[in-house]
């Protein structure tokens, strides 16, 4: 049992935060009020290798592993959760199913890009009427000749129009329902694809957040990842992962909102002391401290086991769940902690409880964790 | 080409606590860094090695440590780590550091030494230019930038008070460079992931064929009367303005405190 990180991992994570601290934090605000995408920052990160972290050396990757690559979103999310979510998304959702599901040609000929940074990539599962019941499938795909012609919209995906691989979750068999989903590797030029509409939201206002819009769209056949009939579990498999990631940048943002508060209630004088030496913050700090801890070692758990491929999908349902209700609790209280302040955009938090919100929906909702904690527990 | 870069392992503080009975540093639970001259010498190395081709060891003089800076520079791209580490180098003042890294640097194959100019431990900016004499080599110190030929002329831009000397030197060559040359690179992930697999070689006293009155204490002539943290100055004042109204301030500012 040894709850410390290894030397690689904390030679890892003092480069992160360097680079967090010096390219990350000093554009959070800025994307926020612009709802830019941070794309010069994607870049930089691609130029170190932070783009391809769990992915093997052969297939371009920087051979690291799911500690490092949680250690990552964390670190980038203190400051930027518009950051956090597009290395999440990219990692996770769109490399993570290539490599468990890819043939071999398929991961020659996508993986290395996507870990280099040179592309960016994107999952589409989510339709207007196939939220958290993703089985209710409309995007229809239908073989025609040696292609499958795709029809229908996804919403709210994340990093769409900079993403250059995508995702994609389809019907093939719709008497069949879930069983009949299959999913498809899109690539952003193939005819019939195109971008919606962007989504305006509370928070993760620097990433984009589109529509996507498949009209006859032609996707070769050696573009079917996995089996026929097989995308859900796919698509299932491979929101587990991206939970791990989604908490990793629940937890970023819940200590960014702790460190901010610290610094904040140990200048900020009221009654003639600083606010740190009241006792009602301290005991409100002392309980997001422990929160914050359990949420740490409930994520780097999850990204053990997946690392030791070990069943990791109750855990990663665990961290995600108590991270992301952490992440809001600590910015909530960290915004009541700032007073007046913290309700004005000259400070972080309030970024930050808006950024939270999304933890406690995307990649299935709190709800969908305690549902897939509970099937587990009682099955 | 090859290269060889001095790098140290200082403390992350400008607020450097001092033991008042031995006059030396309190290291206790402070981070320790690469000192920031340093690695922006290590990047003038790597720049070259990306744009001529190169091989960068990088040596430090240090505590066994001292191992987490060299295995930072070999994740930023060094291709190799030599430390300096034994009992009988401890205690060394700048000449007896800059004795054992020349005797080191000695056993070496190089066309160029690159060193930072200064620690913000120490702050002498000794070191460097001992080591070229010790070496008996010509030194560019306050370097902002260097070029290679591709054959053995370096074209240096060595940074003055008044401005920059443009400098051609040949092979092999000293120069200490400023942390303001150049905004250092990150570890690469596939580095850090590589790194703990890599080799830091250890040199003891016994590899550095060195006379033990130069090394460490017994070669130190330094000897430090006293040590005391200087009193905090009071910020100045900053004034964005254009040159007239700053003459106008200016002027204002001297008279109040009654100079003119």
């Amino acid at each position: 049992m040894n709850f410390d990180l290894t030397k690689e991992q904390a030679l890892f994570q003092q480069m992160v935060r360097e680079f967090s601290e010096k390219e990350v934090k000093p554009l959070a605000a800025e994307i926020d009020e612009e709802e830019r995408f941070p794309i010069e920052t994607v870049q930089k990160m691609a130029k170190i290798g932070l783009m391809g972290i769990p992915v093997p050396v052969e297939y371009g990757g920087a051979g690291g592993n799911n500690i490092m690559y949680t250690i990552a979103v964390e670190e980038i999310s203190k400051f930027c959760a518009t950051t956090g979510v597009a290395l999440s998304a990219h990692t996770s959702l769109c490399i993570a199913p290539l490599l468990e599901n890819g043939t071999e040609e398929q991961k020659k000929k996508y993986v290395p890009k996507l870990a280099s940074g040179e592309w960016l990539g994107a999952f589409g599962l989510t339709e207007p009427n196939a939220g958290t019941d993703a089985a209710l499938q409309q995007t229809m795909a239908v073989e025609d000749g040696d292609n499958y012609i795709l029809n229908g919209t996804k919403i709210f995906i994340t990093n769409a129009g900079y993403a250059s691989v995508y995702i994609i979750f389809a019907m093939t068999d719709k008497a069949q329902g879930n069983r009949g989903i299959s999913a498809f590797i899109v690539e952003k030029d193939m005819p019939g694809f195109s971008i919606g509409k962007k989504e305006k939201k509370m928070g993760i206002r620097g990433s984009a957040t589109c529509e996507l819009i498949f009209e006859n769209c032609i996707v070769p056949k050696e573009n079917l990842l996995g089996k026929i009939n097989k995308g859900f579990k796919i698509a299932m498999k491979t929101l587990d992962g991206g939970r791990i990631g989604i908490a990793s940048q629940a937890l970023g943002i819940a200590q960014g909102a702790m460190d901010e508060t610290v610094k904040y209630t140990k200048e900020r004088k009221q009654f003639g002391r600083s606010i740190a030496k009241f006792q009602n913050t301290q005991f409100q700090l002392a309980d997001l401290e422990t929160k914050i801890q359990a949420s740490r070692l409930l994520v780097r758990l999850a990204a053990f086991k997946k690392d030791q491929k070990l069943p990791f999908s109750s855990e990663a349902a665990m961290c995600k769940l108590y991270a992301a209700e952490t992440a809001m609790e600590m910015t909530t209280k960290a915004v009541q902690f700032h007073g007046g302040y913290g309700y004005t955009r000259e400070y972080p938090v309030e970024r930050m409880m808006r950024d939270a919100k999304i933890t406690e929906i995307y990649e299935g909702t709190s709800e969908v964790q305690r549902m897939v904690i509970a099937a587990s527990l009682l099955k | 080409m090859k290269i060889v870069v001095c790098i140290k392992q200082v403390p992350n503080t400008t607020e450097i606590k001092i033991n008042p009975e031995t006059g030396t540093l309190i290291r206790d639970g402070v981070e320790s860094i690469m000192n920031p001259d340093d690695k922006g010498g290590l990047e003038e190395a790597l720049l070259l090695k990306d744009k001529y081709g190169a091989e960068i060891t990088v040596i430090s003089m240090g505590l066994p440590q001292a191992d987490d800076i060299l295995r930072e520079a070999l994740a930023m791209g060094a291709d190799k780590a030599i430390l300096l580490t034994d009992r009988k180098l401890g205690g060394a003042d700048t000449l007896a550091t800059s004795s054992a890294l020349a005797a080191a640097i000695k056993q070496l194959d190089f066309d160029l030494v690159i060193t930072g100019r200064q620690a913000i431990d120490g702050d002498t900016a000794q070191v460097g230019p001992q080591i070229a004499e010790h070496l008996d080599l010509p030194q560019v110190t306050y370097v902002e930038n260097i070029e290679f030929d591709g054959k053995k002329t370096f074209k240096v831009k060595k940074a003055t008070e008044e401005g920059y000397q443009l400098l051609k030197a040949n092979a092999p060559l000293v120069v200490t460079v400023l942390a303001t040359a150049n905004k250092p690179r990150y570890m690469s992930v596939k580095g850090i992931v590589e790194v703990y697999h890599k080799e830091v070689e250890m040199w003891g006293f016994d590899k550095l064929h060195i006379s033990e009155d130069k090394i460490g204490k017994k070669g130190s002539p330094t000897t430090v009367f006293k040590s005391f943290s200087r009193g905090a100055k009071a910020p100045g004042e900053m004034f964005e303005v254009g040159p007239e109204e700053a003459v106008g301030i200016i002027v204002s500012k001297l008279k109040e405190k009654y100079i003119i």
